[in-house]
């Protein structure tokens, strides 16, 4: 390209490159920066599309865009799938949740009874109705609950899919690695290097590592489940991902650290999860066990906007957690940022300006503060 | 008034751990509102790299909260020794809250190990704070070998089973002349209160606060009840009556 490009992509994981695809499609030149494709958080990443299973406590706003964005998945999957000529493993089976021991399920009901009340759609179940479900579970398991609009997709096959359409909508590589947004020439530039953003924009992203195996069904035929497993087993929170290979992904660690390493005490620990939940995994090959970054907030939400004092910086990161499901309202809503040049008020929870202003959050009390000694 | 553990003084007698933190936004939040000034951090659980920004240690020094490095994880008296001097490498503190875990069920602490591990660490110049069953001979011995405090599960870790066995609390807060720091088990704000009403010099908990729905209003929750319960021991409580006594006397009324 011999022309200065309209929007220049750092980062090529699935968030940088839907964007960039997205754009593309839309007219706009774009270059896309990145010595490693696909090789970040997202090449660990199990690829769970579950606004319902992740709602937690007191992330109400966060729990608001996983569902606009899983929302988003059905139109995004089929543009996608015609655009690159390729699957990626998108599936609707379904989440079970599931809770092994009494005080397993006692835990994992204090949550659903607060998705429940948020109106996310979650049926408890019967023992009973849990395994006509899945046979495959546990006689011990407890309890569960059904969330049929959590589904997956593997992370992988979707960074295969989104290079092929970006490619195909003519944006261009540029591989060599930036090492700041000076290097980067550009009408806009969007930052979406995930742990990698926070040197480039001085943002508030620590790596939060997750360990992650990876399982195969013997004879490679598909595992005897069909919904994505998860649940705490003794204490233990793990969630089980078949795909039609055969593989079984099953994860994950959550450790406030920087580094890649497998450990023996994680392995160990997600595999007895795993075998307490689904007994018949014991017999499964072990393919792989990896760990990555996620590039995590002080909030857990991602960071998603014109970043202050930057003219003609776009920032797309610190998905944490939900990179993968939150890929189609990110990549469509920093289009139209790019385009319109006004945010959509969807984002307005998510801009970079609230780490910018004071650097750390206000300190806040549940009630008033008195003089208590 | 003030809490005095190895020759520094605290003005809250409400030490947080950050285990089982979803948010640090929140997680933060939390630790404001307690007004505590001692958090317990497992040198297992942070990256103490150099160059690791934005994380819990950042949070924690933002707070201005000293830091009480943990053995999470240990199960040997080795091993804690071991993790003690990495940690005070890592955070530049002699302090550590000793934790040898025996029991993977349970997480009850093996007594034998912690009090091996105690003894070592105080000869190489820890500070030790031990993490303890409720046994008070256990607790005398920890103190003769020269702990800074001794600190007694009220309740298996993250079990929020509260005080299990009130009566033995009472007899170690008898037994040594340390402070004593009800150490895990704590579930909501009156198993708080009731630890500093036995007698108690402080209360250590993580989960109850981080793992709240509303780990902010916990945090405060926990603030007030260890300073109330604190108040009510110093105030000396009345007798427990079988019968009634009615607060209003007879005599003296008017005769109408």
């Amino acid at each position: 390209m011999l022309t200065r490009p309209d929007v220049a992509i750092v980062g090529a994981g699935p968030v940088g490159l839907a964007i960039a695809w997205r754009c593309a499609s839309r007219g706009l030149r774009v270059a896309i920066h990145d010595p490693a494709p696909g090789t970040g958080a997202s090449h660990v990443a199990a690829g769970m599309l579950s606004p319902v299973a992740e709602a937690y406590f007191g992330e109400r706003e966060l729990t608001a865009l996983l569902a606009e964005s899983a929302a988003r998945w059905p139109d995004f999957a089929a543009d996608l799938a015609e655009a690159a000529g390729t699957g990626f493993g998108y599936r609707t089976d379904g989440t079970l949740l599931v809770g092994l021991t009494a005080d397993d399920l006692a835990e994992a009901c204090r949550l659903w009874a607060y998705q429940q009340g948020l109106g996310l759609p979650i049926t408890l179940l019967r023992p009973s109705e849990l395994r006509d479900r899945e046979p495959a579970l546990a006689p011990r398991v407890r309890g569960g609950a059904v969330a049929p609009g959590d589904h997956q997709v593997d992370p992988r096959r979707l960074v295969a899919a989104l290079r092929i359409a970006a490619e195909r909508a003519g944006a261009v590589w540029r591989p060599g690695a930036v090492g700041g947004l000076s290097e980067v020439d550009a009408r806009v530039t969007v930052v979406a290097a995930g742990c990698g953003a926070a040197a480039l924009t001085g943002l508030p992203i620590r790596p939060v590592k997750g360990q992650v195996l990876r399982l195969r069904a013997p004879g490679r035929g598909a595992p005897d489940f069909r919904h994505v497993i998860r649940g705490y087993a003794d204490g233990e929170s793990v969630y089980l991902v078949p795909r039609d290979s055969g593989e079984v992904v099953v994860g994950a660690t959550v450790e406030e650290r920087a580094d890649t390493e497998v450990t023996a005490g994680a392995v160990l620990r997600l595999l007895r999860a795993a075998v307490d939940l689904v007994p018949e995994l014991a017999e499964y090959d072990l393919v792989e066990a990896s760990a990555g970054l996620r590039p995590g907030t002080p909030d857990n939400a991602p960071i998603i906007g014109a970043l202050p004092g930057r003219p003609g910086v776009v920032v797309a990161t610190g998905h944490h957690r939900h990179g993968i499901v939150l890929t189609p309202v990110t990549a469509e809503l920093v289009t139209e940022l790019i385009v319109s040049g006004e945010p959509a008020p969807l984002l307005a929870p998510f801009t970079p300006d609230r780490f910018v202003d004071t650097g750390a959050p206000a300190p806040a009390s549940a009630i008033e503060e008195e003089t208590c000694n | 008034m003030s809490l005095d553990i190895g020759g520094v003084s605290f003005g809250s007698r409400l030490i947080l751990g950050t285990g089982g933190a979803a948010n640090l936004n929140v997680l933060e939040q939390a630790v404001r509102a307690s007004g505590t000034e001692l958090v317990t951090v497992a040198l297992r659980r942070v990256d103490t790299a150099p160059g690791a920004t934005g994380g819990l240690l950042d949070l924690l020094d933002r707070c201005g909260v000293r830091l009480l490095p943990n053995t999470a994880g240990c199960h040997t008296a080795s091993e804690a020794v071991k993790v003690a001097h990495l940690a005070r490498e890592a955070f530049d503190t002699d302090w550590v809250k000793l934790e040898v875990i025996g029991d993977e069920r349970t997480l009850l602490p093996d007594g034998v190990e912690l009090l091996r591990a105690a003894e070592e660490l105080v000869a190489d110049g820890f500070t030790v704070l031990p993490y303890t069953s409720d046994d008070p001979v256990l607790a005398r011995r920890l103190a003769d070998v020269g702990c800074a405090a001794v600190m007694p599960a009220g309740a298996p870790i993250g079990s929020g089973l509260g005080v299990g066995n009130p009566h033995h609390i009472r007899l170690i807060r008898q037994s040594v002349d340390l402070p004593v720091i009800l150490d895990a088990g704590i579930g909501t704000a009156s198993d708080a209160a009731l630890a500093m009403e036995l007698g108690c010099d402080a209360v250590l908990l993580a989960s109850a606060v981080t793992r709240a729905a509303d780990p902010v209003a916990m945090a405060t929750a926990m603030r007030y009840a260890v300073a109330a319960g604190r108040l009510a021991y110093r105030a000396g409580r009345i007798a427990r009556r079988f019968h009634g006594l009615a607060s209003t006397p007879d005599d003296g009324r008017p005769d109408l």
